[in-house]
């Protein structure tokens, strides 16, 4: 790889030495100097359109100058914010805000508005505009997901720009002219790509935002927490934004939304649409309470359920070969899941019998951009241990059939429900021929109903690990709420059961182990 | 952190202070100098001098308590003029209450012009430090601290919730067992935030 040569340049009077090709604006981030921007984004390019970013650069013929559409120079001398750039900048503000409805009280953007942020940093405060504000089209649903209120919009040409160039779907355009401009949908459009949401993260103010969050929560209310989304093999870096502190709000929910986390080595800036608002089971049909089910529903301690689970499979083991066991994992186990997993089933139990194969209930839409087809986060962090490699995974059929002809006496499924795959009738009369059965998961799930022992397992947002997405890049995920009911994490109940066989104590804690699995 | 003593001085009481009865008639004195100036004032102003006003006793709560003009009291929803109510749901006093006991469900308005508007808001006022700074918070001024009610007690915590139709006065502040029916009252059950 060629050294790129590099520029030096002043910004504010600290000099800084930039490759070259480097962008003003982005030489004054490498400074941690914040040069107010709108129409220019890393991720869309800097078409220069909204003139807030101007600075002066000294002894340049016209000083003022578009930061993001200045390639640093040798030598060159950039004030930020010198008199003259401000007095620029506080003047393209004014004009941003002649049509502007000021309506930031009911806007969802409001807290999070670059038009609310800058104004307060660089703003004229008393405008010298006198004449009345044009209306435009309000509250517009565009799409599935996405609200458009032209007044609001700033016309950065954000959000065309990533219709345009990023999934190239054309569906938004900026329509007429001088004040008349509106952004609108192409004739007979709809805003619905896989990828739309994306545009309510892009745009700086509160022209376009998000028909699911809506009126949901105020964005000061929320708590964010870095996570991976579990909804493809991708592993895009996400923030989970948790309203705790309200509970009223959000319908009792706590997940609010997810936004995506840049990442330039997976996501970018981006996250699909699929994964942005797949956190709405998070509070739903979840499993809080350790109990036995068969033969009368009974609640259960967590000691007293292991107990029983290790007793049913070592009593059945003697009677009739651990052959008879089946485990059925999921790609939703963490790294540190799938080692403890594999300590209990394989090195301790000496099971032979897996299923844990993204086959055919988890695979779903692909597309050259993000979206896998596997729609779980870490099937590779299995694979990483063998479960694909050495370990074979049976197939559903093969599971039905050995279940059929009596081969097969026990199932223990861990976030996974059989019920989807085989449907439920045909679930039910399999399962209920089988002598044991233990159900671990966060949710319930139809085939929980027809297990002998369920246990609430914790939701990826309850339990920070590791997820290894499918080109084997380990990530991890943080902890943004706290379990419900009495959920434990998935490593944890197998690192007590394993006790149970190795008659040790109980569960050391947590192991500091797999999050480094790569 | 160490502890530190400090030593506080008691000064040794004195013999008059020991008898009381000193200290007891110090007392009667005061109460009689304001019985006599207020009945001079009194009798001076009924021959029509202009002196300082006597003090009068409010037989309260048979006669009804004397606010100040600007006295915060129990807090009023106000409404625009075609009868519906100001407020715009933007959740400002909710965000700035330090007591967090006004809780908004804000929902989707029918009229085009209005981006949203209040489902349900709910007051606590047994939470209420009367602050008033939810009032000072609203941009829209649909939320005043004048209804001129201090008697705001109840014999259960939750009486003490008042939601919005009882905060615009269009319903009557019943206790809970004699409302007429259900739908008034607060739809979101009330939880205390995190303090
Ligand atoms: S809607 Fe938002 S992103 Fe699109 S042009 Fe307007 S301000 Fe920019
Ligand atoms: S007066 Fe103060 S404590 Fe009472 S509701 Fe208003 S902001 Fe909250
Ligand atoms: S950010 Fe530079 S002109 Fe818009």
């Amino acid at each position: 790889m060629s050294e790129k040569k590099m520029v030096s340049l002043t910004i504010d009077g600290k000099p800084v030495s930039v490759p070259e090709g480097t962008l003003v604006i982005e030489a004054a981030r490498a400074l941690g100097i914040k040069i107010p921007h709108y129409c220019y984004h890393r991720g869309l390019g800097n078409p220069g359109n909204c003139r807030i970013c101007a600075c002066e650069f000294e002894g340049a013929p016209k000083p003022i100058q578009m930061s993001c559409r200045t390639i640093a120079a040798e030598g060159m001398k950039v004030r930020t914010s010198s008199p003259n750039a401000r007095r620029y900048q506080a003047s393209s503000l004014e004009f941003h805000l002649e049509n502007h409805p000021l309506d930031c009280p009911v806007c969802d953007q409001s807290g999070e508005c670059k038009l609310q942020d800058y104004y307060m940093q660089y703003g004229l405060y008393g405008s010298e505009v006198r004449e009345d504000k044009l209306h435009k089209g309000k509250r517009i649903p565009i799409g599935p997901h996405v609200m458009l209120d032209q007044e609001r919009c700033i016309l950065c040409t954000r959000c065309t720009r990533f219709t345009d160039n990023v999934t190239k779907t054309h569906e938004l355009g900026i329509f007429g002219r001088g004040h008349q401009e509106r952004v609108e949908l192409a004739p007979g459009r709809s805003l619905d790509n896989a990828y739309s949401g994306n545009v309510v993260d892009i745009c700086p103010v509160g022209a376009l935002t998000d028909r699911d969050f809506r009126f949901r929560v105020r964005v000061w209310y929320l708590d964010e927490t870095e996570s991976i989304c579990p909804g493809c093999a991708r592993g895009c870096s996400i923030d989970v934004h948790t309203n705790t502190k309200r509970p009223w709000h959000n319908e009792g929910r706590r997940v609010a939304r997810l936004k995506p986390r840049e990442n330039p080595e997976v996501n970018g800036f981006w996250i699909c649409d699929e994964g942005r608002y797949g956190y709405k089971n998070l509070d739903e049909r979840r499993l809080g309470r350790v109990m036995r089910l068969k033969p009368r529903p009974e609640d259960l301690s967590w000691s007293s359920a292991l107990d029983e689970v290790a007793r049913g499979i070592k009593e059945a083991s003697a009677a009739k070969g651990t052959e008879g066991l089946v485990v059925v994992a999921s790609g939703m186990l963490s790294n540190e899941d799938w080692s403890s997993f594999k300590e209990l089933f394989v090195k301790t139990l000496k099971i032979g019998r897996f299923l844990f194969g993204p086959e055919p209930d988890q695979i779903g839409a692909e597309d050259d951009f993000l979206r896998r087809k596997e729609k779980v986060p870490n099937l590779r962090g299995g694979l990483d241990l063998g479960f694909g490699k050495e370990i074979k995974s049976l197939s559903w059929d093969d599971l039905a059939k050995s279940i059929e002809s009596g081969k097969t006496w026990g199932l223990y499924v861990v976030e996974r429900d059989p019920a989807k795959v085989w449907g439920s009738e045909r679930a039910k009369a399999l399962l209920d021929k089988l002598d044991f059965m233990a159900f671990q998961s966060p949710f319930k799930g139809e085939a929980g109903e027809w297990a002998r022992y369920r246990l609430p397992a914790t939701a990826y947002v309850e339990e920070e690990g590791h997820f290894t997405n499918f080109e084997g890049k380990v990530q991890k995920y943080g902890k943004a709420l706290e379990p419900l009911g009495s959920a434990r994490p998935d490593w944890q109940i197998f690192d007590d059961l394993r006790a149970r066989f190795l008659s040790e104590e109980g569960s050391s804690g947590r192991r500091e182990k797999a999050g480094a699995l790569a | 952190m160490a502890m530190t003593v400090r030593e506080v001085s008691r000064p040794a009481r004195s013999f008059m202070e020991q008898i009381f009865l000193w200290e007891v008639c110090v007392g009667l004195m005061v109460t009689f100098r304001h019985f006599f100036v207020n009945l001079a004032r009194h009798a001076l102003r009924a021959l029509g001098l202009k002196v300082e006003p006597g003090a009068v006793t409010i037989q309260y709560p048979e006669d009804p308590a004397v606010l100040g003009k600007r006295a915060r009291t129990r807090h009023r929803l106000l409404k625009r003029a075609d009868g519906s109510p100001r407020c715009t749901s933007c959740l400002l006093c909710e965000t700035i209450c330090p007591a967090k006991c006004i809780h908004i469900t804000p929902e989707e308005s029918p009229d085009p012009r209005i981006e949203k508007r209040a489902k349900t808001f709910d007051i606590d006022i047994g939470l209420c430090i009367f602050c008033g700074y939810c009032v000072e918070a609203c941009p829209v001024d649909a939320i005043h601290m004048d209804a001129n009610k201090v008697e705001l007690s109840s014999y259960t915590r939750e009486d003490m919730i008042w939601t919005m139709p009882e905060l615009m006065d269009d319903v009557p502040k019943l206790p809970r067992a004699l409302r007429p029916a259900p739908g008034i009252g607060p739809t979101v059950p009330f939880v205390s935030g995190s303090h």
